[in-house]
């Protein structure tokens, strides 16, 4: 009885279930707290025709970025895209379709999906092309746009340290969209840099409690900094 | 003379009040932060999840962790919190945050704003900008007053598709500063030694020139 243990010990268990065509929300900014060895598990599984839900795309040859190399995307929500020549290759040549997205709204479209709220109200779009096609309501004086959740099939997660559980703590800016990402995934899927004993980690701070977690694996992380800046 | 981009900073900087929440766009906006008046407590926040930004690190602290909206690695200040990015557009859809400083490509006499796409040009993304410029009451736009071809981005209509609908009201140029009221942008400060008349020709959308227009002392 594996009971509430939630911890794999292979990436090959982990993404298991993972089909063409899924939709897969993925936590991380840029490439701060992204989960880079389940990203590099659904290269190895060749899986095609994905729906990626992420803020960026990676960069080239790191990142989400890999998964463009065999053309395994063909659909990316995002609110930034810019890092990456194949991304734009792609989108060019009409391989990839692109949802620009606000940034504030794709995380509320997470938070919305993961906590069973259909769609929200916002101001953010209102009279720009994101509100192309969008219902809007006036309240109180003021026009806000429908904007949809998201689900996706499977949610893969950075986490800094998770328990048995699922319960999950991220590391400083790393935590960005990995929370409201947890939420959403029918297949929640956490990597982390260390397994602690249920019981170590406080519980008033949690960022991302085990019920939202379907399966823990511990790897090994490059942290790759895109954009190193030092005050010297 | 047209403004430097440190002294657009430092006119952006004499806005700030003790005790704002401030969030500052990439490019001159970030120059802001190098001009927080001594004794003055500003906490900066970066749309990816913190709030109380400090100092760029060492190389020896630097920490893939730890970033900026920019991607940069930073430092927090003492005191600072860090959180998700719904918390983080929660602050900022939520009126929040004090002020907002952002770049542009137009503003118009109407408020409205563009500033993250050219047609037919490769578009990568508005990031957080239309969060920030529908979220805050606040919001300075900083830009050149014309681009380099002379064509005026103050405009009686944005060309450009929009980032946000009526909602600037305050605009630095390298020229003048400029608040935007009933239709038209009123000129309340021009850069030193730069002519009305300058300003004038290189404003496209209606210009309200107040009998007297001090000039930025620096």
């Amino acid at each position: 009885m594996a009971g509430f243990n939630k911890v794999v010990t292979t990436y090959e268990d982990a993404m298991s279930g993972l089909q063409d065509g899924m939709t897969v929300i993925a936590g991380g900014f840029g490439l701060c707290g992204i989960p880079e060895n389940l990203i590099a598990e659904i290269k190895r599984l060749k899986t095609k025709n994905l729906t990626v839900v992420s803020n960026n795309c990676g960069v080239d040859g790191f990142g989400l970025g890999i998964l463009l190399e065999d053309k395994q995307v063909s659909k990316m929500v995002s609110s930034y895209v810019g890092e990456n020549a194949l991304f734009e290759k792609q989108v060019l040549n009409g391989e990839l379709d692109v949802e620009l997205t606000p940034q504030g709204t794709l995380a509320e479209k997470m938070r919305a999906g993961g906590a069973g709220i259909p769609g929200f109200y916002t101001a953010t779009g209102v009279g720009t092309p994101v509100a192309e096609g969008k219902d809007t309501r006036f309240f109180n004086g003021r026009e806000y746009l429908l904007e949809e959740a998201i689900t996706g099939d499977f949610a893969i997660v950075k986490g800094w340290k998770a328990d048995r559980y699922g319960n999950v703590i991220y590391r400083h800016t790393a935590q960005n969209f990995n929370p409201m990402a947890a939420t959403a995934g029918k297949i929640t899927v956490v990597e982390v840099e260390e397994l602690v004993e249920v019981g170590e980690l406080d519980p008033a701070h949690i960022h991302t409690p085990g019920i939202y977690v379907d399966r823990v694996i511990v790897g090994t992380f490059e942290k790759r900094i895109e954009n190193r800046t030092t005050s010297e | 003379m047209a403004l430097s981009r440190d002294q657009m900073a430092i006119r952006v900087a004499r806005e700030l009040q003790d005790g704002y929440y401030v969030n500052l766009g990439i490019g001159i906006p970030t120059l802001v932060a190098n001009f927080i008046p001594d004794g003055m407590e500003v906490m900066l926040q970066s749309e990816n999840g913190l709030l109380g930004m400090g100092s760029f690190p060492s190389e020896d602290s630097v920490d893939a962790d730890m970033i900026n909206a920019g991607k940069q690695t930073v430092t927090a200040v003492s005191g600072s919190s860090i959180f998700s990015s719904a918390e983080s557009f929660a602050m900022i859809r939520g009126g929040h945050v004090d002020l907002t400083v952002l770049g542009a490509f137009e503003v118009d006499v109407s408020g409205n704003i563009a500033s993250w796409m050219i047609p037919k040009k490769l578009i990568k993304g508005m990031g957080g900008a239309m969060d920030l410029v529908a979220g805050a009451d606040n919001i300075i736009v900083t830009m050149t007053h014309a681009s380099k071809n002379g064509d005026s981005k103050l405009l009686d209509v944005c060309s450009l598709p929009l980032t946000g609908k009526g909602c600037i009201k305050k605009v630095l140029t390298d020229l003048a500063w400029l608040e935007i009221e009933n239709g038209a942008f009123v000129l309340k400060e021009r850069a030193p030694g730069v002519s009305i008349e300058e300003i004038k020709a290189k404003t496209q959308g209606r210009l309200i020139v107040p009998e007297h227009v001090p000039e930025m002392v620096f």
